[in-house]
């Protein structure tokens, strides 16, 4: 596993230049171009907007102004995650003939998804903090934002590359032999958005499900997230995040194990 | 000299899987209850047992029939593929022209590509930025190389995709059968630039159906049949046994397939012979060479019409057809060793026909005509034109038709064969029941080949043909 570690990391140049290729690639052709980026959750976020202020607006808590900032913390992280798992689950079979016909280390391939929709990510973090701050300044924040909370930021974004990691590279290694998951994983995650605190808060969720949720690692993400950047006070969700942060790196070890196990039957089921 | 290639009892074998696996696997995976459906249903041994060393700066050409594992040989040396047994080691930088462009993204321009082409085969964007011009340059596409790869011709893709390939600087380039890119000069250039990697001391190995070019090409070679090495070593000799192999081969399979359509023929005119007894239809025009030029090529022999006979002979189909007092029951072609199907271009052939007459028969014609695969009469002729009086026939006898140079062209030919009266009537006739191949060592072109010669006055002059 070392070893394998440290082709990888020779093969880091590579890595750099697939995920800018997929960076260029994705909107190469259309008008606004890179500005997609941005555009795509700005729209997604006046899509939710729209539908919780106007269509369904019983449905949020009271304390929750701005809804559309609330809405954006959890939502900006989720396409990550959620993006780079349907993508990952394809993308061995996708890039067949790369692995059939190159040598090539096959987990550069999940792992390029990742990083490519983590750019998208950092990317969509300007527009966050526009939001940050043109709330700020009309004085409608909750409470006054507190800078000394945006240290955890990184370390939560870490700990969310290390779980999307580990579940991309188990997901795309199985989905060679099983590609029924490919079908499955899209309802599955559609399930999952829902059942984690994303477009409602944690304090809506009844006491009797609360221990169900704790078992959620997105939720613990997304409540991180939210308490960063939104909610007013101290970070008081760090114990679960490094409770996290542990379970996403044994993750991303048996992931990788699973992936470095079924390697060698790649070349053949692709 | 040291090796660069170092093979030792390698083998490579694929699984292949009942049709019920496909269909339930994550189910029977998850109920974990019928396991059976996942296990491999038959083991194939691409690659068996190989061992081989390939010293440093050689070019080294491998050759087989199809499916026989060269090309699986060629990936376990590129690492794309881990061998089942056995060792694979090799030295230095290794490229592999297997598959041209694999990895270009449509979307992004050739430029963009062919350094991400290149940091995939192990280069440095630097290293590329240094070769860039060289490498658009060799492919051609000055003037394309800022498009959408997608907007490019497949040639094109494969050019830049065989340029930058090319370009890697390896010490180890492995060839899977890719000098189909482009034009006549463009595949010179190729050669070329193969060329320039063995001056610089750098190792080839080619995997070819291109014999010439191994031949040419090549300082040794190898001969891989169904996974296994049959022989190695000096080119001439490796390429002499392969052919002679090929040769067998292919006679037994126009042997077979002769026999096969025979038999069909046989069966086909015996169910008509039970269903009537045919009136005599107005004769065809006698064999004669002149009328073949609208000939269809000829088709399946198991498509034969039933019993009736066409209007025009050198039009029909396969088949057999007439129902005289004259069978043609065996035609047999023989070259100077005996029973054969392939002769070479300028041997001898004979074609033997045994022909039985129950009764006496006086008016009785025998010809032969020749046709060529686009179904063009090459050469015919029958003892009437040729002046041969029939006087009596009777029992069983042979008839032996001899060419003592056989002056065709490089191809396959059909042969017609027929018993007949002096009017034309049918007794037996056997429309394009029998194969035969030509070879020759010349690739010239058209049907014929005169005996002929060169010469040239002293101020023109030649190299010593090659023979």
């Amino acid at each position: 596993m070392l070893a394998n570690l440290r082709r990888l990391l020779q093969h880091r140049e590579l890595i750099r230049t697939l995920v800018a290729r997929e960076v260029k690639a994705r909107y190469r052709g259309s008008v606004l171009g890179f500005f997609w980026s941005f555009a795509n959750p700005l729209l997604l976020l006046l899509v939710y907007t729209f539908v919780f202020s106007v269509i369904l607006p019983g449905f949020r808590g009271g304390e929750l102004e701005p809804y559309a900032l609330f809405l954006f913390c959890g939502l900006l992280p989720w396409t990550w995650f959620s993006s780079s798992l349907l993508e990952s689950s394809n993308v061995l079979i996708a890039n067949g003939n790369l692995l059939k016909k190159v040598m090539f280390p096959a987990e550069i391939l999940p792992i390029v998804t990742v990083l490519s929709n983590m750019v998208h990510f950092l990317l969509g973090l300007p527009v966050l903090g526009a939001f940050l701050a043109w709330y700020a300044l009309d004085g409608r924040l909750p409470g006054p934002l507190q800078a000394v909370e945006l240290v955890w930021l990184p370390a939560v974004i870490l700990v969310q590359l290390l779980l999307t990691l580990g579940c991309a590279l188990l997901l795309s290694a199985l989905t060679v032999h099983f590609r029924d998951i490919r079908d499955l994983l899209g309802n599955l995650l559609t399930l999952w958005f829902f059942a984690t605190p994303i477009i409602y808060p944690m304090a809506l969720v009844p006491a009797g499900g609360k221990p169900i949720m704790d078992l959620n690692p997105f939720a613990h993400l997304a409540i991180s997230y939210q308490e960063i950047l939104f909610y007013n006070g101290p970070f008081g969700h760090w114990k679960w995040l490094l409770a996290l942060a542990a379970a996403s790196l044994a993750l991303a070890v048996i992931g990788y194990s699973v992936f470095d196990r079924l390697r060698d039957t790649f070349a053949e089921e692709v | 000299m040291s090796a660069a290639v170092e093979l030792d009892g390698v083998a490579k074998e694929y699984r292949r899987y009942g049709p019920g696996r496909r269909a339930g696997t994550l189910k029977s995976a998850l109920l974990g209850g019928r396991l059976r459906d996942l296990a491999p249903r038959e083991i194939l041994r691409a690659v068996d047992d190989v061992s081989l060393r390939i010293p440093s700066g050689a070019a080294f050409g491998i050759v087989g029939r199809n499916g026989s594992g060269k090309s699986t040989l060629l990936k376990l040396m590129a690492g794309i593929t881990r061998p089942t047994a056995g060792s694979v080691k090799v030295h230095g930088r290794v490229s592999a022209l297997i598959e041209l462009g694999a990895g270009f993204h449509p979307e992004i321009s050739g430029r963009e590509n062919v350094f991400i082409n290149g940091v995939m085969l192990g280069l440095t964007r630097r290293e590329i930025a240094r070769r860039f011009e060289e490498i658009v340059e060799f492919a051609e596409m000055e003037d394309f190389i800022d498009a959408p790869v997608r907007t490019y011709s497949s040639g094109m893709y494969m050019r830049l995709g065989f340029a930058v390939a090319v370009h890697v600087d390896a010490d180890v380039l492995l060839v899977d059968e890719v000098l189909a890119v482009g034009d006549e000069r463009f595949s010179l250039k190729c050669l070329d630039k193969f060329a320039e990697y063995k001056r610089r001391g750098k190792t080839t190995v080619l995997v070819t159906h291109g014999l010439d070019m191994v031949e040419r090409f090549c300082d040794e070679a190898l001969w891989l049949d169904a996974g296994k090495v049959r022989t190695s070593g000096d080119p001439r000799r490796v390429l002499h046994a392969y052919r002679g192999d090929v040769e067998t081969e292919e006679e037994h399979e126009l042997a077979a397939r002769d026999e096969k359509a025979r038999q069909a023929v046989d069966a086909e005119s015996d169910a008509a012979a039970d269903r009537e007894e045919p009136a005599d239809p107005p004769a065809p025009a006698e064999a004669a060479p002149a009328e073949a030029q609208a000939a269809e090529p000829p088709e399946a022999p198991d498509e034969a019409p039933p019993g009736d006979e066409p209007e025009d002979m050198f039009k029909a189909a396969a088949g057999r057809w007439g129902d005289g007092p004259v069978r043609i029951d065996d035609v047999r072609l023989e070259g100077e060793s005996g029973p054969a199907h392939l002769f070479q271009s300028g041997a001898g052939l004979a074609i033997r026909m045994r022909v039985t007459a129950p009764e006496e028969v006086t008016d009785f014609v025998f010809g032969i005509s020749i046709f060529n695969a686009a179904g063009v009469c090459c050469y015919g002729t029958n003892t009437d034109i040729e002046r041969y009086r029939p006087v009596a026939l009777s029992g069983t006898g042979e008839v032996v038709f001899v060419i003592d140079s056989l002056d065709l062209v490089e191809g396959t030919y059909k042969l017609d064969v027929a018993a007949h009266r002096r009017d034309g009537a049918q007794y037996d006739y056997h429309r394009l029941l029998y194969t035969f191949r030509v070879k020759s060592q010349t690739r010239d072109a058209g049907i014929y080949r005169p005996a002929h010669s060169w010469t040239f006055t002293p101020n023109i002059r030649f190299e010593e043909p090659e023979s």
